[in-house]
């Protein structure tokens, strides 16, 4: 099995958002950044299809700025056996100028299957996997939960409102993961002493203008305090009362 | 320009979401076009004239009586290639975000997605977008032609502009595509999704183990049919909820008319996932818990003798 996986570094979900001065960004002081959850979900199964299959490939290729070889490292140490920095200072607004910068990358060597977590905690964009799918003409899953595969032939299962959708495809494909498909091993001590000597390139890419531009990013609208209404079983009454007679949600 | 509505249908019905993502796009102006592709007429599809639509257009073919990602991102590509749309909206449902970056990568533009908000100024659509899970909000101009979008689910509240609509079947000349949905599982009858829902009762440590997830359901259950069971992130990871009822960072970011957080403490990962919820109620025992600092109510105390007093209340005003 040779297979790609496409990660990102993404601030740590506990960050507290501060924005920058340009009024624009993150301010990025003090932030932790990790591995995006959801890719965790699709190194760990990188790894254990190729464990299965007793041979092959695992690479991960990360499109963002220097520090993101930190990121690379981390997935390095979990297993997989090489890394490319795509390294660019910013991560375009434009998922579709992310996505050409990836296909543009992946595109000319055979792989069996190509990996993304389903969405990046950051931007929430939920959408890189695909677009880079469509630019390969590569058949795609996206938010895979659940996943068997048997030759060249693949069953995924998809979260739906209310239920799975149990969806046949070929390989190669491009599929993203969802939370549940698997539990992401942590990088023990030798894979992580291991992963300093793993290949890590680093090419540098120029992401396109696109067709997306940030005007603001601006902190959510304050909630109006609320208060307490009171203590056990005996607020409840009036609770139900404002609910139905303030709030009107009854 | 026209806008494109982009409609959902399971087994030949028309699904709900339809009405918001009719109601979202006529922000962008007059006219709608409402689009579903379907295996044959779709049940329920002329309703969305009472929304706005100006004109409804079922695209047949036999592959469409499931969502079959390629076929329907093929049909939908090639018409909006044909008509020029200023804009396709989607839902950013299970399906939306699946198909709605297939179908832009086709017309050779990116997604905005999961909407909050949207408008039209002159050429450009300026659309809102919670980033961070809704720590930030992210305005961003959209200068492609068409702008490709989708809209957070429960955010646009469906609006009665009642249309004498123009009716349209089209049948497509499309293959099935490589990727094809076999079955869809259903989840038991009556189960909402926590993403749908209008009222979400969300659990945490606080109710002590798997099983004492009865009482929220009791509680669910007396919303008839309206309310889901949420989870924190802290029950899910412990294995006592399925990940697909977890609120938050890493789970899903809701905006309910009630959202009612039992026994949980209110982390900010979260925070982030509910905090636009219309009314905001927490119980819990800790009066100094993150929790009641959203929160519009809170009840303090044990949450095994308050939930079941409120579930009886609910019951006698549904009753």
């Amino acid at each position: 099995m040779k297979i790609a996986v496409c990660i990102k570094r993404v601030p740590d979900s506990e960050t507290r958002v501060k924005i920058a001065a340009d009024g624009k960004s993150l301010d990025e002081a003090g932030v932790k950044f990790v591995l995006n959850p959801y890719d965790e979900f699709a190194v760990e199964e990188a790894l254990r299809r190729k464990e299965k299959a007793g041979a092959g490939e695992v690479a991960v290729f990360c499109l963002g700025p220097a520090a993101a070889q930190e990121t690379i490292r981390t997935a390095l140490a979990m297993g997989a056996d090489r890394g490319v920095l795509l390294s660019a200072d910013k991560i375009p607004a434009d998922p579709l100028e992310s996505a050409k910068i990836l296909a543009a990358e992946l595109k000319g060597t055979s792989w069996d299957l190509i990996l993304f977590g389903r969405m990046a905690i950051d931007d929430y964009n939920t959408q890189v996997g695909t677009l880079v799918a469509e630019l390969l003409d590569l058949p795609c899953v996206s938010a895979v939960s659940h996943l068997d595969i048997e030759g060249t032939k693949g069953v995924a299962e998809r979260e739906i409102e209310g239920g799975i959708e149990v969806v046949d495809f070929q390989l190669p494909a491009v599929l993203t993961t969802d939370k549940g498909l698997n539990e992401p091993r942590y990088p023990a001590l030798k894979g992580i002493m291991a992963a300093k000597k793993k290949p890590l390139d680093i090419k540098p890419v120029q992401p396109g203008a696109g067709a997306l531009a940030i005007a603001a990013l601006t902190p959510p609208p304050e909630r109006k305090e609320g208060r307490i209404v009171g203590e056990g079983a005996g607020a409840v009454g009036e609770l139900v009362r404002l609910l139905r007679e303030e709030a009107k949600v009854l | 320009m026209t806008t494109l509505a982009v409609l959902e249908q399971r087994d030949g019905a028309l699904r709900k979401i339809s009405f918001e993502v009719v109601t979202g796009a006529q922000r962008l102006g007059q006219p709608v076009e409402a689009v579903v592709c379907g295996a044959g007429a779709v049940q329920g599809v002329d309703r969305v004239a009472k929304f706005g639509a100006d004109k409804i257009v079922t695209l047949t073919n036999p592959a469409f009586a499931r969502y079959a990602p390629e076929a329907f991102a093929q049909a939908l590509a090639e018409r909006a290639k044909q008509a020029g749309y200023r804009a396709i909206v989607f839902a950013a449902s299970a399906t939306g975000k699946d198909l709605a970056p297939r179908v832009a990568a086709k017309l050779g533009v990116a997604v905005a997605g999961d909407l909050t908000d949207l408008k039209a100024e002159g050429d450009v659509v300026v659309v809102t977008r919670p980033v961070y899970a809704g720590k930030a909000l992210l305005k961003v101009k959209v200068v492609s032609q068409p702008a490709v979008l989708s809209l957070r689910p429960n955010v646009f509240t469906p609006v009665e502009r009642p249309k004498a609509a123009t009716t349209e079947t089209v049948a497509v000349n499309v293959a099935p595509g490589r990727v094809t949905v076999r079955e869809i599982k259903a989840a038991p009858a009556g189960t909402l999704d926590v993403a749908e829902a209008q009222v979400i009762i969300s659990g945490g440590r606080g109710l002590k183990e798997p099983a004492n997830f009865k009482v929220l359901e009791e509680l669910a259950q007396a919303f008839g049919g309206r309310a889901a069971v949420g989870a924190s992130r802290a029950v899910v990871d412990a294995g006592w909820r399925a990940h697909a009822d977890q609120v938050g960072q890493t789970g899903k970011t809701v905006s309910p008319s009630l959202y009612i957080a039992v026994g949980i403490s209110g982390a900010i990962q979260h925070l982030a996932g509910m905090r636009t919820s219309k009314v905001i109620v927490a119980i819990n025992k800790d009066k100094d818990a993150p929790i009641f600092k959203v929160a519009d109510y809170g009840v303090v105390g044990d949450l095994f003798e308050i939930v079941p007093k409120l579930t009886e209340e609910i019951r006698k005003l549904h009753g």
